[in-house]
């Protein structure tokens, strides 16, 4: 029994240990300098792992009384997951290095924040449910002040520790709640409870609760206030890292809550989530515009992104989880490109972050900027750019789901929202002559940017096969 | 050759991505380069596009050249024409290769200039092409990138603020006919343009919040057409966006937008407004055909008291647009021709005239009216063409200008005379704002000290108006050439929506064919 329990989470033990043994062995050899050597074998191992799940993963495994659940969509949340942290830990070796923030603990903690996602989109039980997400959030709260003497970067973590605590207390609280009404913290014990006859208040208010708190896991407006204020003071690579895979889980676990936890009261969280999803479209895309700085200018996009996906789930059918996923996929890859030009702004080795010095930038390097071109006419949603696709699988979800309404809402705030994409290329584009950023892409950011720009557009053709794979995986989520 | 369109349509792409690859540096050479590399390729995309014209089988009025592959979820990748879409194809690639000859002479990132162009071709003949609600979609809303890029590069002063403008005007305007597609293909059940064009939408009347809406489904995925095609057209009161986008848009850019991007909002009406929504377009017809007609007067006013060249000739534009909308919406067969006429023939005359503002601001750097006067005494030639192009704006019989306005004009007095009767007053109107530019700008004596100096038109100047003006006085004198391409089409198109009606049992307003 626990031997076939086992090999179900073999994928998460093997990263917890892999991730202890590199712990140990940072401790006891060079310290920071086989930093280069840990962040290299990490992101192998994720590579590795996501190849493993990827290819190998097959039907509904369920371990530990169904506390674990293995399936088509914890397998495709997974493979998103490792597979961006792979990238975005490749991409910070040379940030890192250049501001002396390369410490050997830095992938380590990554990987343990990574085991954290793998558990909550393969939570199966309440209990299951915190325990990964405490993990992932504890890790992130120590990498978001790893510049220990920046005030930014402290106040970031600080801010991230202290709201995130007050979160997972809402969770919590609405766990309690719904162990207490349904009996039982197993999600199939919960949806059987739900489906059996009518949802009791106490249940409904536990349910509320716990949205609460997933909602300011994914950033959605009215929970979204730590994240600009986050992605401002952290290093830019820990921003692009907040920017993606934990998004990517947080998602994963929320569909995960709703459909597997609730799927008999679809009516009764699917105005919840439309709700936050109209507020986090038009708070990200209407906030954003003030914006000078890129980094809180992506804050507010996430936050807008966020809302298109909450669109999907917000569906309530399966076709929605589908869109959804294909938005976080997509939303992932245009993130992980856009933050490896981000990584590149400087001048004379500082970090900018104002957009102002982006002036005349495509005269200087003009295939960055056209890279960096289509990926924000991409974030924006403009065909033939593969964001347009993400953008139209969660309207068509909304719009098959008798949701019009929040689909009109949803394409009034991306129109609302492409300004202040439009004026990003405007300073690159059509900006006055100015001698400003000067700093260095090392070859694997730029493979990266332009391998994402190229994704968004090459994508056109047929999303390279994610359509089918995420209906697979939906099918296996919605029953 | 079984996928003739495909070819046509993608090969600018492809040029345009030889020249973004493979074309390095920005010296003299690389210039030509990539001048004579955008010219070949689009004029062999217009030789090929004479093989579909060849090819083409008037008296069928389905859809030919068709060409089908399976693309993301149930869409597809399906492109076509008929008589209508073919008449803007050859039109598009016809002007192509005049608008990458007319900007021979500029210098700043010429590579970045063709490739712009290049790509917004491709993208205009999907527009045409597609025969997908979505694909055609994708290329309508594309266009917006190069032309935003257009404008607010090599734009003029105010480019930014144009340039921003242009973008989300039109894109709000895009996105609402995303839902009604979406909206489109969950009712249908496809989204392949032939089978929803013998698709019939619900019309049957609902009421929302108290309010009853007449016609339904329909009337509401008209609006929501409307509200992109409209502000494509441009329509009064939406039209704001396009003598500012004009104004400050390159010569070339102001030539591609006035005679093709524009007709993207007339073609979108022909092809999904009319035949899709026939209960909608009839509830709403009738409002259209006044909104026309208050474009035609109010923007020939405006345009009266413009002292810039290109803010009077966009506006005039707009004008020129009142009557196609009306043409469309009489929904006759003298209407609707008319309509298509007056688009092609806007297409030849407004690109002309754009390009005569460009001969001189390539000259003296300025658009204003009052500094000119007198040109007449320098540039005899440029005298003769501009002459001819304001007249042939304005109307005048022989030339294709006639033609269009004419059969508009006819095609709406058998629906709504008072709406024919205003409208009629705009050709009057365009012949006093027109002649009376010409006559400052063009006649008198010439007493600015800074015109002395002016040369006359080159010869490639003269070789770019060339075609313009053999097209305009061949359609002006034998219109069957157009006619006849697009007639059984539209008869088609008009006998359809006239079942259509019939079948819903509306009989409303717009009756009497």
């Amino acid at each position: 029994m626990i031997q076939a329990d086992l090999n179900i989470v073999l994928p998460e033990v093997s990263l917890a240990i892999f991730a202890m043994l590199a712990l140990m062995g940072g401790v006891y050899t060079t310290k920071d300098k086989a930093a280069p050597v840990i962040l290299w074998t990490t992101s192998l191992v994720f590579v590795l792992l996501a190849a493993w799940i990827g290819f190998n993963g097959e039907g509904t495994n369920a371990a530990f009384g169904g506390a674990f659940v293995d399936d088509g969509f914890s397998r495709f949340a997974k493979v998103t997951i490792l597979l961006s942290a792979a990238a975005i830990l490749v991409m910070s070796q040379d940030f890192m290095t250049r501001h002396g923030l390369f410490r050997f603990e830095y992938p380590i903690l990554v990987a343990l924040s990574v085991v954290g996602m793998m558990m909550m989109v393969s939570a199966g039980d309440l209990m299951a449910l915190y325990m990964g997400l405490e993990l992932q959030s504890l890790a992130l709260y120590v990498v978001a002040s790893l510049r220990r003497d920046s005030v930014k970067s402290t106040e970031a973590g600080l801010k991230y520790f202290v709201l995130g605590a007050l979160s997972s207390g809402m969770l919590l609280y609405g766990a309690s709640l719904v162990y207490g009404y349904a009996g039982t913290t197993l999600f199939a014990g919960i949806f059987s409870t739900v489906n059996a006859g009518d949802i009791s208040l106490g249940l409904l208010f536990g349910l509320v609760f716990v949205i609460a708190g997933l909602a300011f896991k994914v950033s959605a407006a009215p929970f979204h206030m730590w994240t600009p204020d986050v992605y401002e003071g952290s290093p830019t690579p820990i921003t692009a890292f907040f920017a993606t895979a934990p998004k990517v889980a947080a998602m994963g676990l929320f569909a995960r809550v709703v459909h597997d936890a609730f799927g008999g009261a679809v009516a009764d969280w699917s105005q919840i989530v439309a709700f936050l999803s109209v507020v986090s479209m038009f708070l990200g895309a209407i906030a954003a515009i003030g914006q000078r700085d890129i980094k809180r200018l992506m804050a507010y996009s996430s936050i807008a992104h966020m809302g298109f996906a909450l669109m999907g789930l917000a569906a309530g059918t399966a076709e929605g989880v589908q869109a959804m996923l294909i938005y976080m996929a997509i939303y992932v890859t245009m993130n992980i490109g856009t933050f490896a030009f981000i990584l590149s702004m400087e001048k004379d080795g500082e970090p900018v972050t104002d957009i102002d010095a982006l002036q005349n930038y495509s005269k200087k390097e003009p295939m960055r900027a056209l890279a960096m071109l289509v990926l924000l006419f991409s974030l924006a949603g403009i065909p033939p750019m593969v964001g347009f696709f993400g953008k139209f699988y969660v309207l068509k979800a909304a719009v098959d789901a008798d949701m019009a309404w929040l689909a009109i809402a949803g394409v009034v705030a991306s129109v609302i929202g492409a300004f202040y994409y439009l004026r990003v290329i405007y300073y690159m584009y059509f900006g006055e002559e100015r001698d400003a950023l000067n700093g260095s892409m090392p070859m694997v950011n730029w493979l990266f940017l332009v391998g994402s720009a190229a994704v968004m557009l090459v994508g056109v053709i047929n999303l390279f096969g994610i359509e089918g794979l995420a209906l697979a995986a939906a099918g296996a989520l919605v029953n | 050759m079984d996928n003739l369109l495909s070819v046509i349509t993608f090969m600018p792409l492809v040029a345009a991505l030889i020249l973004a690859l493979f074309l390095r540096g920005d010296d003299e050479a690389a210039q030509r380069n990539a001048k004579w590399l955008a010219l070949i390729a689009t004029g062999v995309t217009f030789l090929l596009s004479i093989f579909v014209y060849t090819g083409f089988d008037a008296s069928n009025t389905g859809f030919q050249f068709v060409e089908e592959r399976d693309w993301l979820m149930g869409l597809q990748y399906k492109m076509g024409v008929d008589g209508i879409s073919v008449t803007f194809v050859l039109l598009t690639t016809f002007l192509m290769p005049l608008v990458i000859a007319s900007c021979w002479d500029v210098k700043t990132r010429v590579k970045d200039y063709m490739i712009a162009f290049l790509l917004l071709e491709t993208l205009m003949l999907g527009v045409f092409c597609a025969l997908d609600l979505i694909l055609f979609y994708l290329f309508f809303e594309a266009g917006l990138i190069p032309m935003f890029l257009i404008i607010g590069i090599w734009g003029g002063v105010n480019r930014i603020y144009a340039s921003f403008k242009f973008f989300l005007y039109t894109l709000l305007g895009s996105v609402l006919m995303l839902v009604a597609m979406i909206a489109m293909y969950m009712d249908a059940g496809t989204t392949d343009i032939p089978t929803l064009l013998t698709h019939t939408f619900a019309s049957e009347n609902f009421s929302v919040a108290g309010v009853t809406v007449v016609g339904g489904l329909q009337t509401l995925m008209f609006l929501a057409f409307f509200a992109s095609f409209a502000v494509k057209m441009p329509m009064w009161p939406v039209h704001t966006w396009l003598p500012d986008a004009h104004v400050q848009a390159p010569t070339a850019g102001s030539v591609v937008l006035a005679a093709i991007l524009l007709k993207m909002g007339g073609y979108g009406f022909l092809r999904f407004s009319l035949p899709m929504f026939p209960v909608g377009a009839d509830v709403l017809g009738i409002y259209v055909l006044w909104l026309s007609a208050i474009a035609i007067i109010y923007t020939s006013l405006v345009a009266l008291v413009q002292s810039d060249m290109k803010k009077l000739i966009a506006y005039s534009s707009v004008a020129h647009m009142g009557y196609v909308t009306m043409g469309i919406f009489a929904a006759n067969q003298q209407g609707v021709d008319g309509a298509i006429f007056q688009m092609i023939s806007h297409g030849f005359i407004s690109g002309a005239l754009f390009l005569c503002v460009g001969v001189i601001y390539d000259r003296m750097h300025t658009r204003e009216i009052d500094a000119y006067g007198g040109l007449v005494n320098r540039m005899p030639a440029y005298a003769l063409i501009f002459m001819f192009f304001t007249m042939a704006n304005v109307g005048l019989p022989g030339t294709s200008g006639f033609v269009g306005e004419f059969l508009t004009l006819m095609g709406v007095f058998q629906v709504n005379t008072w709406v024919a009767l205003f409208a009629t007053t705009g050709v009057i109107l365009s012949a006093a704002y027109g002649l009376w530019l010409y006559r400052r700008v063009v006649m008198g004596d010439l007493i600015k000290e800074s015109l002395r100096s002016i040369t006359d038109m080159t010869s490639r100047e003269r070789a770019i108006f060339a075609p313009l003006v053999f097209m305009t006085i061949l359609l002006g004198v034998y219109p069957a050439l157009v006619l006849d391409l697009i007639g059984p089409s539209v008869e088609a198109l008009v006998s359809n929506y006239d079942t259509a009606l019939l079948d819903s049992g509306v009989t409303t307003a717009v009756a009497g064919h």
